[in-house]
């Protein structure tokens, strides 16, 4: 069985995904991946080149709410789930990526 | 040295001016207590679902009809997926290859420009820099308040059809215009509820292939949108001229330092992973919807400017500033409706009463003087019973007490005299009692003539406390002078 | 225990005020303590908060009140449910000690009907798991033989049924993880057409496939529980607006034209004494004047692989929030996508990571319309496929899972044999349709047989029906 996927690539859908594994985890995961894969083939060999995807079982169109206030939650509650908080705000470690 | 054509596409992001968010019923209000217009949906809490505002879906609608969009059968939302700490969900609803609007164009200048897409999305929470002189990167750490997550924005994606700076801001100010008139927005770009974002790229002017495209944020008015294209068009034109390479990425525009910054490139690329929402239905806009948008657009700015410039007589400089203010529009269409003529009222709005209202920091609506008052301000200068003088006197009280124009005539006697035998005896007493100066008149050359007949007619007007009619008085001077 | 009464016996006697709802939660909370041990089907036992609940249905009662009905009916609620103030973990750690400050859709309609929530069930995490193995807190055992799994991920659910902890549970189904747990413990489980009940408050795990659905020892008493929960939610985009018809208490199959699903039937790693449960179901059904015959849904036999795209890949973005900023555990980093890192490597379990990992290469950029996007069009098929086979049938049958239940351990360490497990219900959610589990036949080693009941989208009355009916034979 050839692995289809190598740990560089899990590595680099490891950070897409803000998982960080050890080098071991990257190789473990390549292999698993990679039967999982191999086993997604006979779906990816399929000829389905006119058939059209289907995102969603029911075909609903058009769900709109009115645009009526509702009461929001309470900010004391809302803030003691949070693991860091600071002057009324959610507390995180500073963010070297960029806006987007 | 090789000359270079600009190519400019703008990225513009609208909040709608809706009462709640997009996907919930937290109110959408600007500059609340943080984190207190938040609710399970839009702090993305597990097991939570969104659904759709409708009003947002009419909004779309109506942008559709202004910007003469296709609003394709259907559209769909898409999942973003990116991990940033202000959006709740760690990926953002938006619309990808199915928006809600497609293929749309405004004319500017006389120029059209393409507009590629709109299409809804959520907005993002908002991030404080704590630390580090409030720079993103030099912060210590950084604070989340979530009420902006979820407000419900349009995205307008424009061809890049625009070759200047001045052509980009010619495109935001009447898309401005077009937003304020369908009331979709409140659409200023100084509190974020209009932020524009350009893709510049220069191409030599002896070839088709395009240039890098380098995209510039953070532009918060319509000069410093200007001022940064300009920037970034030297920039670049600098770095080809001395062959460098310029790399596609994203610059964030200083204000303070005139220039572009690089932004430090974000790890593991842009691959956002779109995939359609599972949790929300498509949007199929009905016959019904479609027709009720197409009625509800009123005239948009392009019409009324054509409409005020042949129906008042009024230039176009003066047209499009009545038309992209909105409220001194309505003000002066008020005026105008009581009897005033158009030609004056414009003269009046965007004379005095702006320059008022920026001193005052105040608005139309606010102002004391109603448009009724300005109509009869309007008239009592036309019928000559106020000079331009004693109008703006007049103006001037009117604006500061709640109090009709004729009223203050009346009350301060401040009628023009305009009786020609009232008038020619004023001039015979003042004539009378200024022999000398007559006489040095008769003897000057005719710098001196000029000298004393202006102060001649300043006697005359301080005898008839301001009031005499300006032009029968040099009329009669003229003739007891014998010039 | 409680097991001696149904549901339905028990809502009818604490209403004409025969029995107080205080003796059936005690009862209930009875049997929790004496099994649970062993079994480990609960995370949290909402003790004081349920003989509150009884006590005022006592009094409701008491003052000539309807509390309604499921009056005084304890009812378990897997751990992915959200109910307000109350530990809601998904067996994770990710969100250990998380208590949502809202209540899921259906629980406030069981609340509104009388129920008592007497327990949060163990899952595996996050819904991923065919065996309830994955729970950060520790697997839950089957009440049958304790060696065994339970199935899952609703096990937990499953095994407090069976055990006789309480009447009815209720679980998720994203594959078959009521049916598939239901089949191992010797219990009814249903996974309702996909929009019947509301997920508004339903932790996700695959938005387009999860679907809320009841366990019961009995078909009646999971009608009864479907009943209350069902119905449009303006909570949730995706619920279907109509209002659905009553079930109904028939259990007639004369006329109805029934077919066994070949594929997942007649097919390797299907274990006889399974196939045989099903084929002795179809011949009692055709005694009772049924017309069965075999059909053939080829598309079936690329389910489980279209599934196991299409599920993680929903699932790496459902699970993307659990970034350690606003809820749920925090491990620090130097900066923010450090910290989420090592947040999320921390609070997941390897089945998760292995599925979000799987779910995000499967979204990515050059591997979109290989994968992701070649699973939905398989999706089109199965549904098409169903279709065809529904303008003959009226329903169709099958076995619930391949096998029996098998023992802990099993097939930890080989996921693909674990994802095997649900092959036979896989098909239903993709398409969006209805299916059950019925109790039938045990195996060779003595345990449950599960049969499953397939039904096109919207056919539950017929579904159970047919349900009934098998239920009859036994």
């Amino acid at each position: 069985m050839s692995p289809r996927i190598s740990p560089e690539q899990v590595r680099h859908v490891a950070k897409l995904a803000r998982l960080s594994i050890t080098d071991a985890e990257a190789s473990q995961l390549a292999e698993e991946l990679g039967v999982i894969l191999e086993h997604a083939e006979d779906v990816a060999a399929l000829d389905l080149s006119d058939i059209e995807p289907t995102a969603h079982p029911i075909h609903l169109t058009n769900v709109l709410r009115d645009d009526a206030p509702k009461p929001s939650l309470d900010r004391d509650e809302v803030l003691a789930a949070a693991p860091a908080t600071e002057d009324r705000r959610f507390r995180v470690p500073r963010i070297m990526g960029e806006t987007q | 040295m090789t000359t270079y054509e600009t190519v400019i596409g703008l990225e513009v992001h609208v909040e709608l001016s809706t009462r709640t968010k997009l996907f919930c019923g937290c109110a959408n209000e600007f500059g609340a207590e943080p984190n207190t217009h938040v609710c399970p949906v839009c702090l993305g809490l597990p097991g939570s679902l969104p659904v759709l505002n409708r009003t947002v879906v009419e909004f779309a609608l109506l942008l559709g009809v202004a910007l003469n969009f296709d609003v394709p059968p259907s559209s769909i939302f898409h999942r973003k997926n990116y991990f940033y700490p202000d959006m709740p969900k760690d990926f953002q609803v938006s619309q990808f290859d199915e928006p809600i609007c497609v293929d749309g164009w405004i004319d500017v200048a006389g120029e059209r420009i393409g507009i590629e897409r709109a299409h809804m999305e959520e907005d993002t929470g908002k991030t404080t820099h704590m630390g580090g002189g409030g720079r993103i990167h030099d912060a210590d750490y950084s604070l989340v308040d979530y009420n902006r997550a979820g407000i419900p924005l349009l995205e307008i994606v424009s061809r890049p059809d625009m070759g200047s700076a001045e052509q980009a801001r010619g495109y935001v100010s009447e898309l401005r215009a077009i937003l304020a008139t369908i009331g979709i927005s409140d659409v200023k770009m100084e509190e974020g509820s209009m932020r524009v974002d350009a893709n510049v790229s220069l191409r030599a002017n002896s070839t088709d292939a395009l240039g890098t495209k380098v995209e510039i944020k953070n532009m918060n008015s319509l000069r410093s949108l200007g001022r940064a294209i300009d920037s970034e068009i030297e920039r670049q034109s600098v770095m080809l001229d001395s062959e460098e390479v310029i790399i596609q990425e994203t610059r964030h525009w200083d204000e303070v330092a005139g220039v572009t910054h690089g932004m430090r490139s974000k790890e593991g690329s842009s691959d956002y992973r779109y995939f359609p929402e599972p949790d929300l239905v498509p949007v199929a806009p009905t016959d019904e919807m479609r027709k009720v948008a197409r009625e509800s657009v009123p005239e948009l700015p392009a019409s009324k400017r054509e409409r005020l410039i042949s129906d008042w007589g009024i230039g176009p400089s003066d047209a499009r500033i009545l038309v992209d203010d909105r409220a001194l529009c309505t003000y002066a269409e008020a005026a105008v409706a009581a009897g005033g003529s158009g030609k004056d009222v414009t003269n009046w709005c965007t004379g005095e009463i702006l320059g008022y209202l920026n001193e005052q920091g105040s608005t139309p609506e606010a102002l004391i003087l109603r448009p009724e008052g300005l109509a009869e301000l309007v008239a009592l200068l036309a019928d000559d019973t106020l000079s331009r003088s004693l109008a703006k006197d007049v103006l001037e009280e009117c604006l500061a007490t709640p109090v009709m124009p004729r009223e203050v005539v009346e009350r301060r006697g401040l009628a023009q005299m305009n009786d020609e035998g009232e008038l020619a005896a004023l001039v015979d007493e003042v004539l009378g009692r200024n022999e000398d100066a007559i006489a040095q008149w008769k003897a000057g050359d005719e710098k001196a003539r000029k000298k004393k007949r202006g102060f001649l007619m300043g006697e005359l007007m301080k005898t008839s406390g301001s009031k005499g009619n300006p032009k029968v008085l040099n009329q009669l001077l003229d003739e007891r002078l014998g010039d | 225990m409680t097991g001696a009464m149904t549901a339905v016996e028990t809502a009818a006697a604490v209403r004409s005020g025969d029995r107080s709802a205080r003796s059936v939660v005690e009862e209930a909370l009875a049997a929790i303590s004496e099994r649970e041990e062993e079994l480990h089907a609960c995370n949290t036992v909402l003790a004081d908060a349920a003989i509150a609940r009884a006590d005022a249905i006592d009094a409701a009662v008491a003052h000539g009140e309807d509390p309604g009905p499921l009056a005084g009916v304890p009812i378990a609620l897997k751990d992915n449910l959200c109910v307000q103030g109350e530990l809601t973990t998904c067996s994770s750690k990710i969100l250990e000690g998380w208590r949502p400050p809202y209540t899921a859709t259906v629980v406030e309609r069981l609340l509104a009907a009388g129920a008592i929530p007497i327990a949060k069930t163990n899952l595996d995490e996050f819904a991923m798991g065919s065996s309830t193995e994955n729970s950060a807190f520790g697997p839950t055992r089957n009440p049958h033989d304790k060696a065994r799994v339970p199935g899952g991920s609703s096990g937990g659910s499953a095994a407090a049924v069976s055990a006789g902890y309480v009447p009815l549970a209720l679980g998720s189904d994203t594959g078959g993880s009521i049916r598939q747990p239901a089949a191992f413990c010797g219990v009814v489980g249903v996974k309702p057409t996909y929009g019947r009940v509301s997920r508004y408050g339903l932790i996700a795990f695959a938005s387009s496939l999860d679907q809320i659905g009841p366990f019961a020892t009995t078909v009646d008493d999971a009608a009864l529980l479907m009943e209350t929960i069902w119905g449009p939610d303006q909570m949730d985009s995706t619920s279907i607006p109509s209002r659905p018809d009553p079930i109904g208490a028939g259990s007639d199959v004369s006329g109805l034209r029934i077919g066994i699903i070949e594929e997942l039937t007649d097919v390797e790693g299907i274990a006889p004494e399974v196939r045989a449960s099903v084929e002795r179901a179809a011949s009692g059904l055709e005694g009772s004047g049924a017309h069965v015959e075999r059909v053939s849904i080829p598309s079936c036999a690329y389910g489980l692989s279209a599934y196991y795209l299409i599920a993680p890949a929903e699932a790496s973005s459902n699970l993307a929030r659990y970034d350690g900023v606003r809820y749920g555990l925090r491990v620090d980093g130097a900066d923010v996508a450090e910290m989420n890192a090592k947040t999320r490597a921390a609070g997941f379990g390897a089945e998760v990571k292995r599925r979000i990992m799987l779910g995000t290469y499967a979204l990515s950029a050059g591997y979109y319309d290989a994968y992701y996007g070649q699973a939905q069009k398989v999706r089109t098929l199965i549904i098409r496929d169903f279709a065809q086979a529904y303008e003959r049938f009226d329903v169709l049958l099958s076995p619930t899972a391949p096998t029996e239940a098998f023992k802990l351990g099993a097939k930890t360490a080989d996921p693909l044999a674990m994802y095997m497990s649900d092959v036979c219900t896989i098909p239903t959610n993709l398409a969006g349709h209805a299916a059950m589990s019925v109790p039938f036949g045990t195996g060779v080693e003595g345990l449950p047989i599960g049969v499953q009941v397939l039904a096109p989208a919207l056919g539950e009355s017929v579904m159970f029906t047919v349900a009934r009916a098998v239920e009859a034979l036994r």
